[in-house]
C-alpha cells in the first residue's frame, strides 16, 4: 500500500494550490487601509512579518518551523537586516496555519524541509523587513512633517538628518501600521549587510537548558487525556478484532477505541496507564498480502531492475553503450542502500480537541499547513472551523514534514470523545515500525576506459523506490521521479560535477509496500555513496590518484572543484598522513550548495574504524550565520555516519524488525570525529545548510576505509560486515 | 502511593510502585523537562540524579527512588542561577532541537561532580546519551569549558 498525504479538497484549496508549488509570491499583499491589524497583546502589526510593541520590542513572525537547525534565528536575521531594528530586542512568534488561510497565505510556505527554510524565502522575508522599515520611517516623517527621504533608521531609532530629531520604532509603530504598504522595496546590496553573515547567538537556547521549553510531548491542557496507539505492524494491514473488556478495568483507562481501520488506541488519565493497558490488550490483525514481503524479496525485485530494459533517464550524453562495448578496460560494481528510520528524539505526537463546531490540534510539525490539511481531512470540518498550533519539535529530519499520520490519528481519537483534549504519544517502538523510511536503492555502475586509462563512459543505473510516487504523485514527470537523481542532474540545485564523454544515468523504479519518506539529505545520501565511491574505484582501476582523477573531469565545474580542492588542501592530501591514518574524499552539489569532505581514519583489526577528523567545506552562496552552519555540518555528519555504520530497517513478514535504539543504534560522543568546517560562501546564490553536507561524510569515510584496508564495502550499514565505529 | 523527594520538595504521588520514575515525574509531579526517548535505558533522555548519581529514570521503578534525593533538570539551577554546565551550554550554544539536552546536561553534571576535570576518554566512557541532531562536538567543548569554570 502506498501512503499519501491527505487529499486536499475544495475546502482547503488555498493550501492545496500552494502545496502543489503554485508559488510563494502571495506574501505581502495584505490590504491594510486605516484599520490596524493587531497582535494578541494589542500591539500594532506593521505588516505580516513585523509587530512592534510600545517598548520597542520587535516581534518577527516566522512561518517555517524551528526543529533544531537554527532556521528561526536565521530567518529573524534576514528580516531584521532590512528592518534596521535593535537585534537585542527581537523576539519571534509562529503565525498559525488557520491565520495563514484567512490572510491568503501572507507568510508564504510553512514547509520546513529540503533545506529550504532560508533559501526559498530569503527574498520575501527580507522584503517584509524592508517594507516595515519604510513604513516606520514614513510614519516618523509624517509626524515631523518632513520628507521621508531626509530620515534614516538604524537600531530601531529613526533620525531626521537635517534637524537631528530622533524617535523610536515603538513610538511610531501605531501610525506606521495605518500606512499603505509600499510596492516591491529595494533590498540592500550584500556588501551592506550588518546582520546577515554574522554568527549571532540563537534566539532559542536558554529554555532548552532548564527544562522549560515545551515540546509537543510536554503539552498540558485542562481536562486532557492521554492516548497510546498500536497500528497494524504490517503496512496496509487492518485490525481484525480486539478484546477491550480485558483492559477497561485497568487503572486510569477511559476508552479503548479503533482508529481508522488499522489501529487501536487506549485513552487513559496518564500516558503510562494508557501504554500499560495497550500492552495488555489482545489485538488480532488482518495483515493482508504484504505479510509475504521480506527484505530478501525486496532486494530481488530491485536487483532485477539493475538490468531492466525500461528506465527513466535523467542525465545523458554521447553513447554510453558504444563506449562500454568499445572500452579497452571496464569496471563494474553494484551497491545497495537500506531502509532507514528518522527516529527523532521526540517520538511522534499530537494533541487534538474536537467538537462538531471546531477542531484544534497542537503538534510539533515541520509543516503547519500540511498538519492543517490533515486536520481538515480527519475532522471533516471546513478550514474556518479548524486550527493548528505549532509546538516546538524534538527533531524532524523529514519525518514531520509531508507526513501527519499522527495528526490524523489524534483527531480520529478525539472525535470519539468530543470536547475532551487528547494527547497521542507514540512509543519508540511505534515510531520505528511506522516510519516513512529512507528509500531502498541499488545501483549498478559501469565505467569504461580507453587504452590510456582515460574515462570514456559511465553508466549509472539506479533501481529502487520513488518517494514522490508515494507522497506527491503530481510532482512526477511522465512517471519519472526527478528527486531520485539528486546530485546526478545535468544542472540545477543537484548538479553532477563531472564531464564524462559518454554518460547515462537512469532509474528503474521499483516500489515496495514500505512507505518511503524524506530522510535528512533524501536521495543524495545513496547517490553520493554510489558516485563518489565508484569514482574512487575508477581512479584506482586507472592507476591514478583519486583527487587527480576527479580533477581531470571537473574543469567545467569550478564550484564543485573549489570545495574539493579546499578540503584536500586543508587535510593535506598528497602529503603523508600520521602513521596508520588514511584519507578519503567526496564532494557533491547538494540542495544548491557545493559540499566536500576529506575523512581521516584508522582501522584496527580490520574492522574497528576510528574517524579522527573530517575536513568539510561548503559553498552555500550566502552564509547567514556561520556558527550555526558549522553546527549543521557536524550535526549532519552524526546523522549520516549513524546511518552508514549502524542503521537499517529490515523487513520480515511485511513488518519492520527493528523496534528501538537497541536494534537501531545511533552515534555517541565517543564515536564523534573532529569536524573542521570551511565555509566558503562565494555569494550570488542561496544554498541550503541543514542537509547538504550529510551526503559527503559516508563516501569520504568509505574511500578512506578502502585506502586503509584495500576492501570495498558496497552494502550498508557497515555493521552487517562486522565493522564498527569506535 | 509513593513518597518522593524531588528538587528539595517531598511529595506523595499516587502511582503504582512499578511505574517508572520518568512517568511519575512527568505525569504526577508535572515536571516535563525530563524526556522520554526510548523507555529501555538506551538514549539517556530521561536522565535524572538519584542522590547525586545519574540514572535513567525510564527503567527505574518509583519504589526504588523512595527515600532518595531526586534532582531533575528543573532543580539543577540553584535559586535561578544557572549551574556551570548550563552556563557552558549557553556559551557554546550546544542545543539544536534541545530535546536530548536535559538528559545530556544531567549526565554531564553528575560526571563533573565525580570527576571535576574529565579527560576525553572519561567523557567518552561516561556520556553515552543519544543526540539525533548531532551536537557532540559542542557537547565536548562545553564539558571542558564547564570543567574549567
Ligand atoms: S528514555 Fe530512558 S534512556 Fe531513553
Ligand atoms: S539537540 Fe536534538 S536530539 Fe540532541
Amino acid at each position: 500500500m502506498i501512503t499519501r498525504t491527505p487529499k486536499l479538497n475544495r475546502r482547503s484549496f488555498v493550501i492545496g494550490s500552494a502545496a502543489a508549488g503554485a508559488g510563494l509570491a502571495l506574501g505581502l499583499k495584505i490590504p491594510f487601509g486605516a484599520s490596524v491589524v493587531r497582535a494578541q497583546d494589542g500591539s500594532p502589526e506593521v505588516n505580516a512579518w513585523v509587530v512592534i510593541r510600545p517598548d520597542d520590542t520587535v516581534v518577527i513572525r516566522i512561518a517555517r518551523s524551528e526543529m533544531g537547525q537554527g532556521t528561526l534565528t536565521g530567518l529573524a536575521q534576514m528580516v531584521a537586516e532590512e528592518l534596521e531594528c535593535d537585534w537585542s530586542k527581537v523576539k519571534t512568534e509562529y503565525p498559525t496555519p488557520g491565520q495563514s488561510v484567512k490572510r491568503k497565505r501572507a507568510w508564504g510556505d510553512f514547509s520546513t524541509g529540503g533545506s529550504r527554510g532560508i533559501r526559498d524565502s530569503h527574498q520575501y522575508v527580507r522584503e517584509g523587513g524592508a517594507t516595515a522599515r519604510i513604513m516606520l520611517i514614513q510614519a516618523a516623517a509624517n509626524a515631523w512633517n518632513v520628507p521621508a527621504s531626509e530620515c534614516s533608521a538604524s537600531n530601531s531609532v529613526i533620525t531626521h538628518k537635517p534637524s537631528g530629531r530622533k524617535t523610536t520604532y515603538g513610538k511610531v509603530a501605531e501610525a506606521a501600521a495605518k500606512l499603505t504598504q509600499p510596492e516591491k522595496p529595494t533590498l540592500k546590496d550584500p556588501t551592506e549587510w550588518k546582520l546577515i553573515g554574522k554568527s549571532v547567538k540563537r534566539l532559542d537556547t536558554i529554555d532548552k537548558l532548564t527544562g522549560k521549553q515545551v515540546y509537543g510531548f510536554d503539552l498540558k491542557l485542562p481536562g486532557m487525556l492521554n492516548a497510546s496507539i498500536k497500528d497494524c505492524p504490517v503496512f496496509g494491514g487492518k485490525v481484525k478484532s480486539y478484546e477491550a473488556a480485558k483492559v477497561t478495568g485497568m487503572p486510569g483507562v477511559r476508552h479503548v477505541v479503533k482508529v481508522g481501520d488499522s489501529a487501536v488506541a487506549v485513552v487513559a488519565d496518564t500516558w503510562w496507564q494508557a501504554k500499560t493497558a495497550l500492552d495488555a490488550l489482545p489485538i488480532v490483525w488482518d495483515e493482508g498480502e504484504n505479510a509475504k514481503v521480506s527484505s530478501a524479496s525486496i532486494a530481488a525485485m530491485l536487483k532485477e531492475g539493475l538490468d531492466a530494459d525500461q528506465a527513466f533517464v535523467a542525465n545523458q550524453n554521447g553513447d554510453v553503450k558504444a563506449a562500454i562495448a568499445g572500452a579497452a578496460k571496464k569496471i563494474e560494481a553494484v551497491y545497495a542502500y537500506p531502509f532507514q528510520n528518522h527516529a527523532p528524539m521526540e517520538p511522534m505526537n499530537a494533541t487534538a480537541k474536537y467538537t462538531p463546531d471546531r477542531c484544534e490540534v497542537w503538534v510539533p510539525t515541520q509543516n503547519g499547513e500540511a498538519a492543517f490539511a490533515a486536520t481538515l481531512a480527519a475532522s471533516g470540518l471546513p478550514a474556518d472551523k479548524c486550527e493548528v498550533y505549532k509546538i516546538n519539535l524534538g527533531g524532524g529530519f523529514g519525518r514531520r514534514g509531508a507526513f501527519h499520520d499522527y495528526v490524523t490519528q489524534a483527531v480520529l481519537i478525539a472525535k470519539q470523545m468530543p470536547g475532551t483534549p487528547v494527547k497521542l504519544l507514540w512509543t519508540r517502538e511505534e515510531d520505528m515500525q511506522h516510519g516513512r523510511y529512507h528509500p531502498v536503492m541499488q545501483c549498478k555502475l559501469v565505467g569504461a576506459f580507453d587504452a590510456g586509462n582515460n574515462l570514456t563512459g559511465l553508466h549509472m543505473r539506479l533501481s529502487g523506490q520513488s518517494i514522490l510516487t508515494a507522497v506527491r504523485p503530481e510532482a512526477l514527470q511522465q512517471g519519472k521521479d526527478p528527486l531520485v537523481f539528486q546530485g546526478l542532474n545535468p544542472g540545477g540545485d543537484f548538479a553532477f560535477g563531472y564531464s564524462v564523454p559518454n554518460l547515462l544515468i537512469d532509474h528503474a523504479m521499483r516500489n515496495t509496500h514500505v512507505p518511503p519518506g524524506f530522510w535528512r539529505g533524501v536521495n543524495i545520501n545513496q547517490n553520493a555513496i554510489f558516485l563518489e565511491c565508484f569514482m574512487d574505484e575508477m581512479a584506482h582501476a586507472a592507476g591514478q590518484d583519486p583527487l587527480e582523477f576527479r580533477r581531470k573531469l571537473m574543469s567545467k565545474h569550478p564550484k564543485h572543484l573549489a570545495v574539493l580542492n579546499a578540503v584536500a588542501d586543508r587535510a593535506g592530501w598528497g602529503k603523508p598522513a600520521p602513521r596508520g591514518v588514511y584519507r578519503g574524499l567526496a564532494h557533491m552539489h547538494s540542495f544548491a550548495s557545493y559540499v566536500a569532505a576529506c575523512a581521516e581514519i584508522s582501522v584496527k583489526d580490520g574492522d574497528k574504524v576510528k574517524i579522527h577528523r573530517i575536513v568539510a567545506a561548503t559553498d552555500c552562496g550566502y552564509a547567514v550565520n556561520p556558527a550555526q552552519i558549522e553546527r549543521q555540518i557536524a550535526g549532519s555528519f552524526v546523522y549520516g555516519l549513524s546511518g552508514l555504520f549502524m542503521e537499517e530497517c529490515t523487513v520480515k513478514d511485511g513488518y519492520i524488525e527493528q523496534t528501538n535504539f537497541n536494534t537501531y543504534d545511533s552515534m555517541r560522543i565517543a564515536q564523534m570525529p573532529k569536524v573542521e568546517s570551511i565555509i566558503m560562501a562565494s555569494g550570488g546564490f542561496w544554498g541550503g545548510v541543514g542537509e547538504p553536507t550529510i551526503c559527503v561524510a559516508a563516501p569520504a569515510v568509505l574511500n578512506a576505509f578502502f585506502a586503509a584496508t584495500g576492501k570495498r564495502i558496497r552494502t550498508f550499514p557497515l555493521k552487517n560486515h562486522g565493522i564498527t565505529l569506535v | 502511593m509513593a513518597r518522593l523527594t524531588i528538587n528539595g520538595k517531598t511529595l506523595e504521588v499516587n502511582v503504582n510502585p512499578s511505574t517508572p520514575l520518568l512517568w511519575a515525574i512527568r505525569e504526577q509531579v508535572g515536571l516535563t523537562g525530563t524526556k522520554y526517548g526510548c523507555g529501555i535505558a538506551q538514549c539517556g533522555a530521561c536522565t535524572v540524579h538519584l542522590d547525586g548519581a545519574a540514572v535513567r529514570s525510564c527503567v527505574l521503578p518509583v519504589a526504588a527512588a523512595e527515600g532518595k534525593k531526586i534532582t531533575t533538570i528543573e532543580g539543577l539551577a540553584n535559586g535561578g542561577a544557572l549551574n556551570k554546565v548550563q552556563k557552558a551550554w549557553l556559551d557554546h550554544e550546544v542545543p539544536q532541537c534541545g530535546y536530548c539536552q536535559s538528559g545530556m546536561i544531567m549526565a554531564v553534571a553528575a560526571l563533573l561532580k565525580e570527576k571535576p576535570k574529565p579527560t576525553d576518554a572519561e567523557i567518552d566512557a561516561r556520556i553515552t546519551n543519544i543526540c539525533r541532531c548531532g551536537t557532540f562536538q559542542q557537547v565536548r567543548e562545553a564539558i571542558h569549558a564547564a570543567a574549567k569554570a
